[in-house]
């Protein structure tokens, strides 16, 4: 790994002015995505900020219908909290899930969503969740922050401070994981708010996340798995790698979002 | 590259240090502590054999900077037996239980083992395999590793080990 000047802030204004005075800086949350990438030469910042010091970014607060979530706040941390939990019991099943036990200490819903890896979990719930990226500049739609494979709206510099999460009617997330790392091979969530229902799928697509709207029309006219009998996702557009290919995956949507649907509460 | 201060607390004692930004907590551990009981496998953050606590939480020492350890709270395997040197709960099971055969894993074995029966005094075997997905064994197969947490929790909770019929 190459050398770099670390800073530590201790306000999100400073770590804003911090990410831009450097040459090339780069935000640290949780690590567990960086580090590598750093180790493999494949990043190699000549500064970085870390974000661990930084109060504006943490916390976990539901306000009316909405759950705020803080861009530090780690999975295990999701996964656990009660307000969660209670509030959207989808959301907190996915952060326990996601990698392992030390995955969750330490990643962060924040390093997860800005780096937006097509096998992710957390953007599939953003996106059919409907969220709102919150970053020190703007709000960001989800629709509009998933950009392609690794790419996001984020511009340089810019720092996530918060996603928030409208509190659906019933939603569920299944996922088919890669039996090492537990990424996603495929998995899909699907939420039902009112009469809109959105289905997002990650782990399968070439451009990372993606909404299956064929599977939502046929849901919105009635959320039932039955409804998606016959709603096939076609192969073109899907990943083939050593863990499967394009036809496999545009199989396993399928079943991944009946059961979800079965399972949604 | 300019090196920086760091204070922080290893086993119960308080450690001063000089470390380059760049060095990874597991190399500052085996390297400049002298700790060499935690284990690198991989270096890509699978294994799990660089496990240690950090403030109450499991974490892959290769996955993270030394220098953000400043103000840490760290246990490491060297820092698990009992105070008198006797070994803890978690360190007979795995002797009782053939809970290792290479020992290359155990380490970060028993620091995950330590904070899941925190987390759950008494875990089931499917919330033992659950807990511990983030440390691979090539050795064990795992089961006895199961029945080492399960011996543990059984002596910490003053219940009777009853292990399962294979
Ligand atoms: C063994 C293993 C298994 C894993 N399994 C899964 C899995 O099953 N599912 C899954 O979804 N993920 C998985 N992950 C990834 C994990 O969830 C990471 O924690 C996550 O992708 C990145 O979060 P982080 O906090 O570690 O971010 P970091 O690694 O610190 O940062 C990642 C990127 O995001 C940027 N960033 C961080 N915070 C912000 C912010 N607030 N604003 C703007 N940019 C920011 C950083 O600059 C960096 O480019 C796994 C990782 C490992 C090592
Ligand atoms: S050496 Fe750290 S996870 Fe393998
Ligand atoms: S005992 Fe050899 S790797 Fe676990």
């Amino acid at each position: 790994m190459f050398a770099f000047t670390y800073h530590r802030p201790h306000s999100l204004r400073s770590a804003s002015a911090m990410i831009h005075k450097v040459e090339e800086g780069k935000l640290l949350a949780g690590g567990q995505t960086l580090l590598p990438t750093m180790k493999q030469r494949l990043a190699a910042p000549s500064d970085i900020v870390d974000l661990m010091q930084v109060p504006e970014l943490k916390g976990i607060t539901v306000k009316g219908s909405t759950v705020i979530i803080g861009a530090m706040t780690t999975h295990d941390e999701v996964a656990t909290s009660a307000a969660v939990g209670e509030a959207i019991p989808a959301l907190a099943k996915l952060a326990g899930g996601i990698g392992d036990p030390q995955v969750r200490h330490k990643g962060t819903i924040g390093g997860s969503v800005a780096n937006n890896d097509p096998a992710a979990d957390y953007p599939a719930a953003c996106l059919a969740l409907n969220a709102t990226i919150i970053t020190n500049k703007r709000k960001i739609g989800a629709d509009a922050f998933f950009k392609g494979m690794f790419e996001t709206a984020l511009e340089p510099g810019e720092i996530i401070k918060a996603i928030a999460f409208p509190v659906p009617s019933k939603a569920n997330y299944q996922k088919f994981p890669n039996p090492a790392s537990r990424y996603a091979v495929v998995g899909v969530f699907v939420a039902k708010k009112g009469k809109d229902v959105r289905v997002a799928v990650t782990g399968a697509g070439q451009n990372g996340v993606f909404r299956a709207r064929t599977m939502e029309a046929a849901l919105a006219v009635k959320f039932n798995a039955k409804s998606l009998q016959g709603v096939s996702i076609p192969a073109d557009g899907l990943n083939t790698d050593i863990h499967a290919g394009a036809d496999y995956r545009a199989h396993l949507i399928g079943v991944m979002a009946k059961r979800a649907v079965a399972a949604a509460v | 590259m300019a090196k920086s201060h760091i204070t922080l607390t290893i086993n119960g004692n308080e450690v001063e240090a000089l470390v380059e930004p760049r060095t990874l907590l597991i190399h500052f551990l085996r390297e400049q502590q002298n700790l060499t009981g935690a284990h690198i496998g991989c270096d890509t953050g699978h294994c799990g054999a660089c496990t240690v606590e950090i403030d109450g939480l499991s974490v892959k020492s290769c996955m993270t900077f030394a220098i953000q350890a400043q103000g840490a709270n760290i246990t490491t395997i060297e820092g698990v037996a009992n105070a008198d040197g006797t070994l803890s709960a978690l360190q007979e099971g795995f002797r009782m239980m053939h809970g290792l055969q290479c020992g290359y894993c155990t380490p970060g074995m028993i620091l995950r083992a330590h904070r899941l029966l925190q987390e759950n005094a008494n875990p089931t075997e499917e919330e033992i395999r659950f807990g511990i997905a983030g440390n691979l064994c090539r050795c064990t197969g795992y089961v006895n590793i199961v029945k080492a947490i399960q011996y543990a929790a059984a002596k910490i909770n003053g219940t009777p080990f009853l292990e399962a019929a294979e």
